[in-house]
């Protein structure tokens, strides 16, 4: 495949591993995050680990857009589908992630929910217009990156004067939530997380430019490289922080250029700017309420917005005791360190959010590591 | 006074009729919907004794009887329909064992106000289907349901075979040592019918692969007659065939991604729908498992016939307490092929 495959390629692969394993100083240990839930899956997918030396260790960060939507968003999603019989379209990975009571998108569905799945903002927009007699409620997750279409279905519905159509927004930022990690006591003052530099995110840097992260590097001396979601631009980022460590610089870089410019997609920005505003906080599952970390509607846009249309008051529901999925998306924990990792919480029965989407980092290491860990049954 | 004419039946309206509940009642509608539907169609001279069963000769050897139920849907998809994928998938299931499929039933569930026209494309397909492969349809049952309660077409078929002398195929012989060898591209079926999914507009070449496999399963019996497993990797792909295999033969498997055939247009689908072709059903592929040294000789086998053209040979069987299947990655690091959760769900960013 022309333009993904030579980004996959062994060889080149080798290459970067060797000069990896020489810059690399033996007598100390680094540790990387990477914020998104892409890089973990491309990690864990192409065995990116089985290349690495020993003393570059990846922590695996919250950017997963499944992962951080806390129980208490899911159950209004489902109450949307089955108190207002609304059709609620959604994107695939959602459907699975554990809600209340047992219940999930999926089993709602079971029960009679009218619950689809959509690959666009723009197809929920299509079924509203195909069924004008039923209330179309779009779930929209996600980062920077899904937020422009978000914006777009908005104005085009208002265009199209359709009453039905409306948005479920949990869309969240990325640099609020890097800050308030880097702001946590684990990091800061009890040392339990080390964090030496960031793998920054792929896609949703196409949108805000690599400048929003200046701050980090300057604030917090942490180096961070922006790079693209294949195994050979992940390489290539923890090659560059490395060499970022040794010379002691924290720098943004940018690995990610074929896509990535300083200042983004203005286009995108503006059009989400018009539509939405930021909430003065949003519970993340893992983060807790995060300032400052998540987007609403304007009050011009409000006839959109399901949660006014519904008059559905914000709600925060406790994850299940035995689910450390809050301390492994802040890099406190690794799945295996997980009581009911692989045990009860697995990909068919997941108890939290990081055993659902692949981008999780429990499912990245039941589906693909979990070779690495596991003792032979006797 | 009109003259009433003995036994005269007027024909189906083809062209413009639907299925209606008469055609289950077994009265005279369901009668003549069998007479000049599907009698016509798959027409042999078991079926032409209009007994409820069929009685049919069987030469020696162990019996092989798989049963399959199709719900594909689109109904009509490239390459295929579900009328010849329902003849190919159940000749499949008997082949896999090492056998040679001999007769076929059928047993339809229409849904009430399904056009006519299309059910004879379908029972047409399926016709042409069995006679190309040498399996007659030998006896069938059909039954209408209410609108609403069914999805146009469903079609169950049982395969009846024998299994030929000194051939002992099972899913449990995998053994440490042994090569994995696959017939040809990976995933083409899958992605045919995604591409036409109402929610998923994109246009492709691709066709489903759907086949009989039963000469290739015949020529490869005969260059190795010690062939250990044959399966279809049709739902969950090569990855729930070759996990299945594994937890059967209580053994380990490592792959080779490099190894594994996939179209470029399968690959550059899956890609940007979030899938991974490993786990994206085939109908017309098939995987083997045979002794390391057989390997050469069953792959020659195979690509000597059209159905294995592409074969290769793409992994081995370990010993693992754990039963894991493994994969060297093209990128040079390994991971593990799991068992599929719940449905292949595409990723979102």
């Amino acid at each position: 495949m022309k333009y993904v495959d030579e980004f996959r390629d062994g060889e080149l692969a080798k290459g970067i591993a060797a000069r990896i394993a020489t810059e690399a100083d033996p007598s100390r240990t680094y540790h990387f995050m990477e914020f998104c839930g892409g890089h973990t899956h491309a990690i864990s997918r192409y065995g990116v680990k089985d290349l690495l030396p020993e003393n570059v260790v990846m922590v695996h960060g919250p950017g997963c857009p499944v992962c951080v939507l806390p129980i208490g968003r899911i159950d209004m999603a489902i109450e949307l589908a089955i108190r207002e019989k609304a059709i609620l379209c959604t994107y695939a990975d959602t459907m699975r992630v554990p809600a209340s009571g047992g219940l999930s998108l999926m089993k709602a569905k079971a029960k009679g929910a009218d619950i689809r799945m959509v690959y666009s903002a723009s197809d929920a927009l299509r079924i509203a217009t195909e069924e004008p007699q039923r209330q179309v409620v779009f779930l929209a997750i996600g980062f920077e990156t899904t937020t422009p279409p978000t914006a777009l279905v908005v104005r085009q519905a208002a265009a199209m004067g359709l009453t039905n159509f409306s948005v479920f927004c949990n869309h969240v930022l990325t640099p609020s939530a890097i800050a308030h990690i880097l702001e946590s006591p684990e990091v800061r003052e009890l040392g339990t997380v080390k964090i030496d530099g960031f793998v920054g995110p792929a896609h949703v840097s196409t949108i805000i430019g690599s400048q929003p992260y200046d701050y980090f590097a300057e604030e917090y001396a942490k180096p961070v490289v922006i790079a693209g979601f294949e195994p050979l631009d992940v390489m290539q980022a923890i090659l560059m922080l490395v060499r970022q460590v040794n010379e002691g610089r924290a720098e943004v870089e940018n690995e990610f250029s074929r896509a990535v410019t300083a200042d983004g997609n203005a286009k995108a920005k503006a059009l989400v700017a018009e539509v939405f505003e930021l909430r003065r906080a949003f519970e993340w599952r893992g983060l807790g309420r995060v300032p400052y970390s998540a987007l609403k509607f304007k009050d011009e846009w409000a006839a959109f917005d399901a949660e006014r249309r519904f008059d559905m008051p914000e709600r925060s529901v406790a994850d299940n005791k035995a689910c450390e999925c809050g301390a492994i998306l802040r890099g406190v924990k690794k799945p295996t360190d997980c009581k009911v990792f692989g045990t009860v919480c697995t990909p068919e029965t997941p108890i939290g959010s990081c055993m659902v989407s692949s981008e999780g980092a429990c499912a990245a290491h039941y589906t693909y590591g979990r070779f690495r860990t596991s003792k032979a049954a006797a | 006074m009109s003259v009433v004419r003995t036994g005269y039946v007027r024909p189906l309206d083809i062209k413009r009729g639907l299925v209606d509940m008469s055609h289950g009642s077994g009265g005279r509608a369901m009668a003549q919907l069998i007479d000049e539907l599907f009698l016509a169609a798959f027409d042999n001279e078991w079926l032409r004794e209009m007994n409820d069963q069929a009685r049919v000769p069987m030469p020696a050897g162990r019996l092989v009887i798989a049963t399959d139920s199709h719900v594909v849907t689109p109904l009509f998809f490239p390459g295929g329909d579900i009328g010849c994928l329902s003849v190919h998938g159940t000749i499949n299931d008997v082949a896999m064992a090492g056998a040679r499929p001999l007769y076929l039933t059928a047993g339809f569930i229409l849904e009430e106000g399904y056009p006519l026209a299309d059910l004879k494309r379908i029972v047409e397909s399926m016709a042409a289907a069995a006679r190309e492969a040498g399996v007659p349809i030998v006896t069938g049952d059909t039954k209408v349901v209410e609108q609403g309660k069914g999805d146009g077409v469903f079609i169950n078929t049982t395969g009846v075979g024998v299994v030929y002398e000194g051939v002992d195929v099972s899913g449990a012989h995998a053994r440490p040592g042994d090569s994995i060898l696959v017939s040809g591209t990976m995933g083409d079926h899958g992605v045919a019918i995604m591409s036409l999914r109402e929610n998923l507009t994109f246009e492709t070449t691709i066709q489903s692969d759907t086949a009989a496999l039963h000469t290739l399963v015949a020529a490869m019996v005969e260059a190795v007659p010690g062939i250990r497993a044959l399966r279809d990797p049709t739902r969950g792909g090569l990855a729930t065939t070759l996990n299945e295999i594994a937890r059967q033969s209580k053994a380990g498997m490592v792959l080779r991604e490099a190894a594994i055939p996939v179209r470029p247009e399968v690959s550059a689908a899956c890609e940007f729908l979030g899938l991974d072709p490993l786990y994206v059903a085939n109908e017309g592929k098939l995987v083997a498992i045979c002794a390391a040294g057989d390997a050469p000789t069953l792959l020659a086998a195979m690509r000597a016939h059209p159905q294995g053209r592409d074969a290769a040979i793409v992994g081995e069987v370990i010993a693992d307490a754990n039963h894991f299947v493994q994969m060297e990655t093209g990128f040079g690091g390994r991971r593990m092929v799991d068992w599929l959760a719940g449905e292949q769900l595409p990723r979102i960013c």
